[in-house]
């Protein structure tokens, strides 16, 4: 194994080698495009072999990644912001057709108007539409969770495409320290070739995929993919056993706890944001401040008992959003409404308020990440929510 | 190559195996399934079918009753040059790499005028300057029929549909000159090797260019026109004379062009008046004398052009 200091980008297209992809369908947008910019240079460099597709819009990427997986192949596709946006039609029936499409998002804002900067709202309006995501925090969990899709979303139980969403730029663009394995190593975890399925298009035997359903099956259909996406629950958690197995490391598979033992008060949110958090909890603990972090890995499946078993300790809960949903309960984040439902149920449960962070591509820093903290524990001290969700940093 | 030989002259030419048979739901005489039923015949059963939404996945494809004997899909109703695309680039990885069977495997997409020439046509575009080895076929039925007939870009000067209905202000119905896509196709992409139109009422022809289409090596296209009774407004038993009558009057086409060289499939030997088609269909029965005269003229120009009478 070898300790590189390096991209996101760079670990992504590498675990796409290591996985062994064999189409590859490619469109340009900031911030993910390097991943492909790497991967082709792969392909014309010999390091590994695949049907790389110049293709046409993001609409046809994702056309191609979902009938090449439906073909057998082992597929790889990816996007950002209003790219995710305009692939949208082929990306929300690729479930239903129960073919392992894996691809990444280097989440960026959606423009209008105009931004490059990171913002989780793109895919997280996928999030009801059968896609598994997942949200690394850095280059190494962005490698992890990649080599770990195929296995999730390739088991027969499953069966549901997956997507790696990075925090643009911070994960895609930063360098980190990166343990990437050997070839070998990777496939003892991942073999190269996915586990047989039925529905694959094949001479040898004949099947209609997809046919027109209407009414007397849609219903069964929707069933089907509901069952596939609570066994991915069961599957992600063997998968991450078998990954820590090979590699010794993985973590968790839902959620991660950061400081959490004797917290009060916890934040919790996707993917790069557990950076800055990671840097104010070391600055309010060494002034005695009991905080505490819950990194989201995972969204879709969302772990509701996981997730509720975590937090159901602490007396205040706040939710980052680098997301918002205009008009929605309370007027606050999509992350803030789950979180907020998955604990309903738990009599003693802690107060559970809203910080919107980073929309339209605004920098998280860590001071902002300190002054939340010190306005939950004021909530947690008083017991009084003044304002249930908050916008951070906006010039009113 | 799958087949013994590639040209299909006669009736003994043809094989009498059908891998697309009962099971479908489109209407009586449905040019597009006629199509369907010929090109599968001619493909045979190393084919993978791809359809893109309209007629011949609503009507065409239903859970427990395909009439698909070979592998299908559908494809989204934009997503048809893609989708082939896809699935050729599949086959070609994986058989390079040793994870499945090196053999012929054709991978045919078909869809409509609106799939075709309007949503799909980037996708189609991109698909024909890429390597992969597929053949796209737009069955032409001159509208979105699925949807209750709306006019597309291949719907014809002078028609009606719902979207086009000639009423006191307007009287003519589509005024869009139909678009001229397998033109477009080889003229936008040199590198393509095979271009042809065809026709449901000449189904030797059509079976031959489907052959021709898979054989030569990358993306190939073929347009074959499909008369629609209940867009066109005509009893089903005239669909096959219709569709001559196309061909017979110079309102429809047929050719190839092979390697960047056109060559005509089928001269009329005499020319007949535009009006013998188009008085057949409903859909241009608001049309005067002076408007079969433009229509007339126009047809006569465009005949003149490829070397017809
Ligand atoms: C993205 C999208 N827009 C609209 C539709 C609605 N729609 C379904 S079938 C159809 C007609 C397609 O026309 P054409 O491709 O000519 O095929 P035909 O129905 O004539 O066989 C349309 C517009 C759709 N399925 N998908
Ligand atoms: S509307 Fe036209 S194309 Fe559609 S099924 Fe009927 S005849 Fe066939
Ligand atoms: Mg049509």
């Amino acid at each position: 194994m070898v300790k590189l200091i390096t991209t996101g980008t760079t670990a992504i297209a590498t675990a796409v080698k290591h996985a062994d992809v064999d189409v590859i369908s490619a469109y340009p947008i900031r911030p993910y495009t390097g991943v492909m910019n790497e991967l082709a240079r792969m392909i014309a460099d010999g390091e590994f072999d695949a049907e790389y597709i110049v293709a046409d819009s993001e609409h046809t990427q994702f056309e191609i990644a979902k009938h090449a997986a439906a073909c057998g192949a082992r597929v790889f596709t990816g996007s950002a912001g209003i790219g995710w946006a305009f692939a949208h039609e082929p990306l929300v029936v690729t479930p239903a057709d129960r073919v392992p499409v894996v691809a990444m998002v280097g989440n960026r804002a959606l423009d209008d108007p105009g931004n490059f900067g990171v913002e989780h709202t793109e895919t997280l309006i996928t999030r009801d539409t059968g896609w598994m995501m997942c949200w690394p925090e850095n280059p190494q969990e962005a490698y992890d969770l990649t080599l770990m899709g195929y296995k999730i979303a390739e088991d027969p139980s499953v069966l549901l495409p997956y997507v790696v969403c990075c925090d643009g730029n911070f994960i895609t663009h930063v360098r980190f320290p990166v343990d990437l394995p050997d070839m070998e190593t990777a496939r003892e975890f991942l073999p190269p070739t996915p586990p047989p399925r039925v529905n694959v298009l094949h001479p040898d035997k004949p099947l209609s995929i997809a046919p027109h359903v209407d009414y007397y099956w849609g219903t069964e259909i929707r069933r089907q993919m509901e069952e596939g996406m609570r066994n991915a629950i069961e599957v992600t958690k063997r998968v991450h056993e078998e990954f820590y197995k090979v590699f010794g490391r993985g973590g968790p598979p839902f959620i991660e706890e950061i400081a959490t033992e004797d917290a009060d008060v916890a934040l919790i949110g996707l993917g790069g944001m557990a950076m800055p958090a990671r840097a104010a909890i070391a600055q309010l603990r060494s002034q005695g401040k009991k905080v505490g972090y819950i990194k989201l890995r995972r969204f879709r499946p969302f772990a509701t008992e996981v997730i509720r078993d975590a937090l159901k300790k602490f007396k205040v809960v706040a939710v980052l959003d680098n997301d918002f949903s205009f008009g929605s309960a309370f007027h606050g984040g999509i992350v803030f409404q789950e979180i907020r439902s998955a604990l309903y149920d738990v009599s003693e449960r802690p107060k559970v308020v809203n910080y919107l962070i980073g929309l339209g591509g605004r920098e998280i820093t860590v001071d902002a990440m300190r002054s939340i903290y010190n306005q939950v524990l004021e909530i947690a001290e008083t017991g009084e929510v003044k304002k249930l969700v908050q916008w951070v940093g906006v010039r009113e | 190559m799958s087949w013994e030989k590639l040209e299909i002259r006669t009736l003994k030419d043809a094989p009498k195996d059908e891998y697309f048979v009962a099971g479908h739901r489109t209407c009586q005489g449905c040019g597009p399934a006629l199509a369907c039923k010929l090109i599968a015949k001619a493909a045979g059963p190393r084919a993978v079918v791809i359809t893109a939404t309209g007629c011949m996945y609503v009507a065409n494809c239903s859970y427990n009753t395909t009439p698909w004997a070979i592998p299908w899909m559908h494809a989204q109703l934009g997503g048809i040059g893609s989708a082939v695309c896809g699935a050729a680039a599949a086959y070609k990885a994986m058989m390079r790499k040793g994870k499945l069977k090196k053999e012929e495997i054709h991978v045919i997409g078909l869809a409509g005028d609106g799939g075709a020439a309007d949503i799909g046509l980037s996708g189609i575009s991109g698909a024909m300057l890429s390597g992969e080895d597929h053949l796209i076929i737009t069955y032409d039925n001159e509208s979105y029929a699925n949807t209750g007939v709306q006019a597309s870009s291949l719907t014809p000067w002078g028609a009606w549909t719902t979207f086009t209905p000639p009423g006191k202000m307007l009287r003519l119905g589509n005024v869009r000159v139909k678009k001229d896509l397998p033109k477009m196709i080889a003229a936008g992409h040199p590198n393509v090797r095979y271009v042809a139109t065809a026709s449901t009422s000449f189904p030797f022809d059509l079976m031959t260019k489907v052959r021709k289409g898979l054989a030569v090596k990358g993306p190939a296209f073929l347009q074959v026109h499909t008369p629609c009774p209940k867009g066109w407004k005509f009893s089903p038993e005239l669909t096959v004379r219709i569709g001559r009558l196309a061909v017979e009057t110079g309102m429809w086409t047929l050719y190839e062009i092979e390697d960047g060289q056109f060559k005509l499939s089928y001269k009329p030997p005499k020319r007949k008046p535009v009006s013998e088609y188009l008085k057949l269909q409903g859909r241009f029965a608001h049309l005067r004398e002076p408007d079969y005269r433009y229509i007339q003229e126009q047809v006569d120009a465009a005949c003149k052009q490829l070397g017809i009478d």
